[in-house]
C-alpha cells in the first residue's frame, strides 16, 4: 500500500483563553490516502475544525501546538517555516469553509479574489484570467465573464460555495480540506455541491478531508470515515465498516441516534464535556455504557484491529474484554 | 441582538460590572481619578487655603511656594484655591449637562425608534441638522445668544449634546424592536409604555451609560473651551478654562497661571475617558461572549 | 442603484440639511438679545436714527419676510456687513478661510499618517508594548484641552527652547508672497519664494502638531478597533488559506476593509479641527477663520456671527458629503442599499 498523502500523528493542541486552558486536541491520529475522500465526523466542539486549521497552520494566536507531527507527502508541516507553509497553502493543500459568503471579501470582486489564488503562486495576467473562467465553467456557474465582475453579496449561497470550490481547486492541490461546506446551504443545494465535489476530485485526483457533523452526508461522499469525540479520533474505517460494524461505543451511539420512522428516539446519555476540564482517561467514559475501571484512568490508544480498521477503546485491546 | 445577548445582559449586575471595570488598569486609574474629583468637588472649597476671589496686588504673579503651592495669578489670587473651587464648578456643569442631555436624548430616541413613522423621520432630520455643525461652533452661537454665565454655558452644551444620545438610543431600539420577545409581549396584550420601560429600556441603558461617562469628559473640555474664548463663565469665576485664558498673557515667564488649571482640565477629562473606556470594554466582553 | 444615483441622493440630502442650517442660523441671530443697532450707535442714540437704521436693515419687517430676504441674499453670496471690519462678511470669510484651511489640512495629514499607522500597528501587534504605548497616547490625546496644549508648546518650544518660531504665519520681517490662493505654502512655491516656504512651514509646525495630536488620537483609536474587528473576519482566513503573502493579506483584506469607519471618523475629525482652530488660532496669532469668528461672537457682530456659522456649517457638510462618497466608492454594498 502506497504511503498516505497526509498523516496526522498524535496532535495535541491547547488554546490559552481568559477562562483557562482549553485542551482542544488530545492526540489526534488521522490519515488520508491519495485520491481518497475521508470524512472527519463529530459533534460541534469535537475538534474537527481545529484539526483542519492545524494542518493548514491557520490557528489563532492563542493556540499552541504542543506535540505531534503532520506529515504531508512525508514532510512534517509543523517543522516548516512560515514562508514554506505559505507556498503549500492554496497550491498543495486548499481549504473551503462553511459560510461561503462570509468567507469572501465583500468589497472585492469575485474575479479579483479568484485571480489572487493564482497570483499568490506566481501565475498572473491573461493566462490566469483564462484559467479562472474555465474553472468557473467547470464548477457549473453560468456566464463566467459577467460573474467575475460581481461582488460576493450578489451571489446566492450555492453560487458562492461553487466560487469557493473553484478558488480552492485552481492550483490543482493534492489535498482539499472541506470544513462543513454544505451545512449552511439549503438541502437541494447541498446535494448539488456534494455531487460537484465528488465529480471534480475524481477528475483531478484530489484527496479530500471532508469535515461534517452529518453522518448521512459522510456516508454519501466518503471512502473512509474517521469519528472524532472531544479532541480525539476514536474510530476509523471504511464507510461500510463504520456503518455496518461500528466498534467504538460512541460510534454506536451516534448511529443509534439517527432518527428512524417507527422507532423511539435514542440519545446518548450525558453531555459533551467541557474541554477546560476534560474527563480523565478516556474522555468518553462518563457517557459510555461499557465503561470499565481502566477507562477512567488510562486514555486508550488508537490501535489497528484489522488492516485499515482503527479504534481507540480499551474493549478492543489485546487482553481486553472484546465487544 | 439575540435572546442570548439579552440573557447575558440580564446577568450583568452592578457589582459584576464594577469588578470588571476595576480589574483593568485603565478602569482602576479612571475610577480613582473620578473618585478623587468627586471628593474634591464636595469638600474642595473647605480645603482651600484662601478665598478664591480675594485679590492681593502685592502678591501678584508669585511662583509656586509653600504659601501658594500653585502660585498666584495676575490679581494676586491663590491659584490652588481657585483650582479647587473650579473643580466643583466643572463637575457640576458636566453632571448637569450630561444628565439633561442624556435624559432628553434617551426619551426622544426611545419614542422615535419604537414608534417609527413620521416622528422618527422628524427626529432624524432634526438630529441631522444638529450634526451639520461642529459641536463647539453651535455651542458658541447659543452661548453668544444667551450671554456669558455658567447656566448659559450649561444650556448651550446641553443643546448640542442631546442628539448623540437620541441617535444612539434609536439605533439600539431599532435592533431590539424586531426581537421576537417584543412581539410576544404585544401578543399577550402588554401596552406600549410597559413594553418600552420593561423590555426595551434595559437593553438600551448600558449604551447610554457608556456614552454618558465618556461625555462627562467631553463636556468638561467643551465648557473649558467656551470659557477660554470668553463665551462661558464670566470673570471672576474660578472656572478652569477661564483661568487658562487669563494666564495667557503671562505664559512667557509666569507659566503657572495657565498650567495648573489646564492640568486640572486634562486630568478630569482623562479620568472620565478612562472610566468610560473601561466601562465599554466591560460590557463588550460580557456581551460578545 | 449605481454610484450616480447614490451621489444624487446624498446631494439632495445635503441641500436639505443646508436649508435647515439657514433656518437655524437665522433663528439664532434673532434670538441674540443684544440690540445690534444699539451696539453701534450707543445708548445715547436718538430714537429716529435707531428707527432709520432698523428700517434700513429690514429689522422691522415680519420674521418670515426677513427670512426670505436672508435666504435670497445668502444665495447671492451677500452675507451682510461686519460691524467690526466694515467689509462684506463674505469677503472677510474668504480672506481668512485659507489660513484655517492650510492649518486644518496640515493637521489632518499629520493626524491621518500618525493615527492610521499607530492604530494599525497597535492592532496587528495586539498586547505588545507598542499597543500599550499607543493606547496611552490615544487616551491622553482625546483628554488634552487643545488650547492649553498650544500654550504649553508655545511656552516650551518657543519661549524657553527657541526651537520653533513664535506666533504668526511668517517671520514678522518677511514680505509675504503674492496672494493667489491664500495658502502661503502653495503661494510661496508658485512664486518661487523658497525662503517664504521654509518660514511658513516652520510656523505651521507647532499649531499643526497641536491640532494633529488631537486628530491622530481619535483616528488611531478608530483604526485600532476597526482593524481588530476586521482581523477576526472569515475572509481574512480565506485569504491566508490561499497562500497569499501576509503583506497582501494585511493590505488588501484587512486594511482596505477596515478603512470605512476610519474614513467616517476623518469627516468628524475635520469638524474637530475646525473647533480646534477656533480655540488655538488666537494663541498662535493665526489670521484664520477661528480668530475671526471668536471676535465676531465675543462682540456680537451680528452679521459676522450668522455668516461664519453658516460658512462653517457649509464647509463641514461638504466634507461629510465627500466622506459619504468615498465610503460608497470603497464599499459596493452601500450603493445597493
Amino acid at each position: 500500500m502506497s504511503s498516505p498523502l497526509l498523516e496526522v500523528r498524535d496532535l495535541v493542541v491547547h488554546f490559552y483563553t481568559r477562562e483557562g486552558v482549553v485542551k482542544a486536541l488530545d492526540g489526534v491520529m488521522l490519515s488520508v490516502g491519495r485520491g481518497e475522500i475521508v470524512s472527519l465526523v463529530g459533534e460541534t466542539g469535537s475538534g474537527k475544525t481545529v484539526t483542519a486549521l492545524s494542518i493548514m497552520r491557520l490557528l489563532d494566536h492563542n493556540a499552541r501546538i504542543l506535540r505531534g507531527e503532520i506529515l504531508f507527502e512525508g514532510r512534517d508541516l509543523l517543522q516548516l517555516s512560515e514562508e514554506e507553509m505559505r507556498r503549500i497553502r492554496g497550491r498543495e493543500i486548499s481549504m473551503i469553509f462553511q459560510e461561503p459568503k462570509s468567507a469572501l471579501n465583500p468589497i472585492l470582486t469575485v474575479g479579483f479574489q479568484l485571480q489572487e489564488a493564482l497570483e499568490a503562486h506566481g501565475e498572473e495576467g491573461e493566462k490566469a484570467l483564462q484559467r479562472v473562467l474555465s474553472m468557473l465553467k467547470k464548477v457549473g456557474l453560468p456566464d463566467p465573464e459577467r460573474l467575475v465582475n460581481r461582488y460576493p453579496h450578489e451571489l446566492s449561497g450555492g453560487m458562492a460555495q461553487r466560487v469557493m470550490i473553484a478558488m480552492a481547486l485552481l492550483m490543482r492541490p493534492k489535498l482539499l480540506i472541506a470544513d462543513e461546506p454544505t451545512s449552511a446551504l439549503d438541502v437541494t443545494v447541498q446535494a448539488q455541491i456534494l455531487e460537484l465535489i465528488q465529480e471534480l476530485v475524481r477528475e483531478l485526483g484530489t484527496s479530500v478531508l471532508f469535515i461534517t457533523h452529518d453522518l448521512g452526508v459522510a456516508a454519501e461522499i466518503s471512502d473512509r470515515i474517521a469519528v472524532m469525540y472531544a479532541g480525539t479520533v476514536v474510530e476509523q474505517g471504511s464507510v461500510y465498516d463504520i456503518f455496518e460494524e461500528p466498534l467504538h461505543p460512541y460510534t454506536r451511539g451516534l448511529l443509534a441516534a439517527i432518527p428512524r420512522p417507527g422507532r423511539d428516539l435514542v440519545a446518548i446519555e450525558g453531555e459533551v464535556p467541557s474541554l477546560l476540564n476534560p474527563p480523565s482517561g478516556c474522555r468518553f467514559h462518563p457517557r459510555c455504557p461499557a465503561a470499565m475501571e481502566a477507562c477512567k484512568r488510562v486514555k486508550p490508544k488508537l490501535i489497528e484491529v484489522e488492516p485499515g480498521r482503527l479504534v481507540a477503546c480499551h474493549l478492543y485491546e489485546v487482553g481486553g474484554n472484546g465487544p | 441582538m439575540s435572546v442570548e445577548v439579552a440573557r447575558r445582559l440580564s446577568t450583568l449586575s452592578t457589582p459584576l460590572v464594577a469588578r470588571l471595570v476595576l480589574s483593568s488598569p485603565t478602569g482602576l486609574t479612571g475610577a480613582v481619578i473620578v473618585a478623587g474629583l468627586l471628593i474634591l468637588a464636595l469638600i474642595g472649597p473647605a480645603l482651600a487655603p484662601y478665598d478664591p476671589y480675594r485679590q492681593d496686588m502685592s502678591e501678584r504673579l508669585m511662583p509656586p511656594s509653600w504659601e501658594h503651592p500653585f502660585g498666584t495669578d495676575q490679581l494676586g489670587r491663590d491659584i490652588l484655591s481657585r483650582v479647587l473651587y473650579g473643580c466643583r464648578i466643572s463637575l457640576s456643569i458636566a453632571f448637569l449637562v450630561v444628565a439633561i442631555s442624556a435624559t432628553i436624548g434617551l426619551l426622544l430616541g426611545l419614542i422615535s425608534g419604537y414608534f417609527g413613522g413620521l416622528v422618527d423621520e422628524a427626529l432624524m432630520r432634526v438630529t441631522d441638522l444638529f450634526f451639520a455643525f461642529p459641536r463647539l461652533i453651535l455651542a458658541m452661537a447659543v452661548a453668544a445668544a444667551l450671554g456669558p454665565s455658567i447656566v448659559n454655558t450649561m444650556l448651550a452644551i446641553a443643546t448640542v449634546s442631546w442628539p448623540v444620545y437620541a441617535r444612539l438610543v434609536r439605533a439600539c431600539v431599532l435592533q431590539v424592536r424586531s426581537e421576537t420577545y417584543i412581539e410576544a409581549a404585544r401578543a399577550i396584550g402588554a401596552g406600549h409604555a410597559r413594553i418600552l420601560f420593561k423590555h426595551v429600556l434595559p437593553m438600551v441603558v448600558h449604551v447610554v451609560l457608556v456614552q454618558a461617562t465618556l461625555d462627562l469628559g467631553s463636556v468638561i473640555l467643551l465648557a473649558a473651551g467656551l470659557s477660554f474664548i470668553g463665551l462661558g463663565a464670566p470673570p471672576p469665576t474660578p472656572e478652569w478654562g477661564l483661568m487658562v485664558s487669563e494666564g495667557r498673557l503671562y505664559i512667557r515667564s509666569q507659566w503657572w497661571v495657565s498650567t495648573f488649571p489646564g492640568l486640572a482640565i486634562m486630568i478630569s477629562a482623562l479620568g472620565f475617558n478612562m472610566l468610560g473606556d473601561a466601562l465599554r470594554d466591560a460590557f463588550d466582553v460580557r456581551l460578545r461572549r | 442603484m449605481d454610484l450616480r444615483a447614490y451621489v444624487l441622493r446624498r446631494l439632495a440630502l445635503t441641500t436639505l440639511v443646508l436649508f435647515g442650517v439657514l433656518i437655524v442660523t437665522f433663528l439664532l441671530s434673532h434670538v441674540i438679545p443684544a440690540d445690534p443697532i444699539g451696539a453701534i450707535l450707543g445708548p445715547q442714540a436718538p430714537p429716529e436714527l435707531v428707527e432709520k437704521l432698523r428700517h434700513e436693515w429690514g429689522l422691522d419687517k415680519p420674521l418670515h419676510e426677513q427670512f426670505v430676504d436672508y435666504v435670497c441674499r445668502a444665495l447671492r453670496g451677500d452675507l451682510g456687513r461686519s460691524i467690526r471690519t466694515n467689509r462684506p462678511v463674505l469677503q472677510d470669510l474668504l480672506e481668512f478661510f485659507p489660513a484655517t484651511l492650510e492649518l486644518a489640512t496640515a493637521s489632518l495629514i499629520l493626524g491621518v499618517l500618525v493615527g492610521v499607522s499607530l492604530g494599525t500597528i497597535s492592532a496587528l501587534r495586539r498586547g505588545s508594548w507598542i499597543d500599550h504605548v499607543a493606547r496611552v497616547f490615544v487616551t491622553l490625546g482625546v483628554s488634552t484641552p487643545v488650547f492649553w496644549l498650544g500654550l504649553i508648546m508655545l511656552m516650551v518650544f518657543y519661549y524657553r527652547l527657541g526651537w520653533l518660531p513664535g506666533p504668526g504665519r511668517l517671520d514678522p520681517y518677511m514680505t509675504p508672497p503674492p496672494r493667489i490662493t491664500g495658502l502661503i505654502l502653495l503661494d510661496s512655491l508658485l512664486a518661487g519664494r523658497l525662503d517664504a516656504f521654509y518660514s511658513a512651514l516652520r510656523h505651521l509646525a507647532m499649531p499643526a502638531t497641536v491640532l494633529g495630536w488631537y486628530a491622530a488620537a481619535g483616528i488611531a483609536r478608530i483604526t485600532r478597533s476597526s482593524v481588530l474587528e476586521v482581523m477576526r473576519r472569515e475572509h481574512v482566513r480565506t485569504a491566508r488559506a490561499k497562500g497569499l503573502l501576509e503583506r497582501l493579506v494585511v493590505l488588501r483584506h484587512i486594511l482596505r476593509n477596515a478603512l470605512m469607519p476610519i474614513v467616517t471618523v476623518i469627516g468628524t475629525t475635520y469638524g474637530g479641527l475646525l473647533e480646534g482652530a477656533v480655540l488655538t488660532e488666537t494663541i498662535f496669532a493665526w489670521p484664520g477663520l477661528g480668530r475671526y469668528s471668536t471676535g465676531a461672537f465675543l462682540y456680537l457682530d451680528f452679521m459676522a456671527v450668522m455668516g461664519t456659522t453658516l460658512f462653517i456649517a457649509v464647509i463641514y457638510s461638504l466634507v461629510n458629503l465627500a466622506v459619504d462618497l468615498v465610503y460608497a466608492y470603497l464599499d459596493p454594498r452601500v450603493r445597493y442599499g
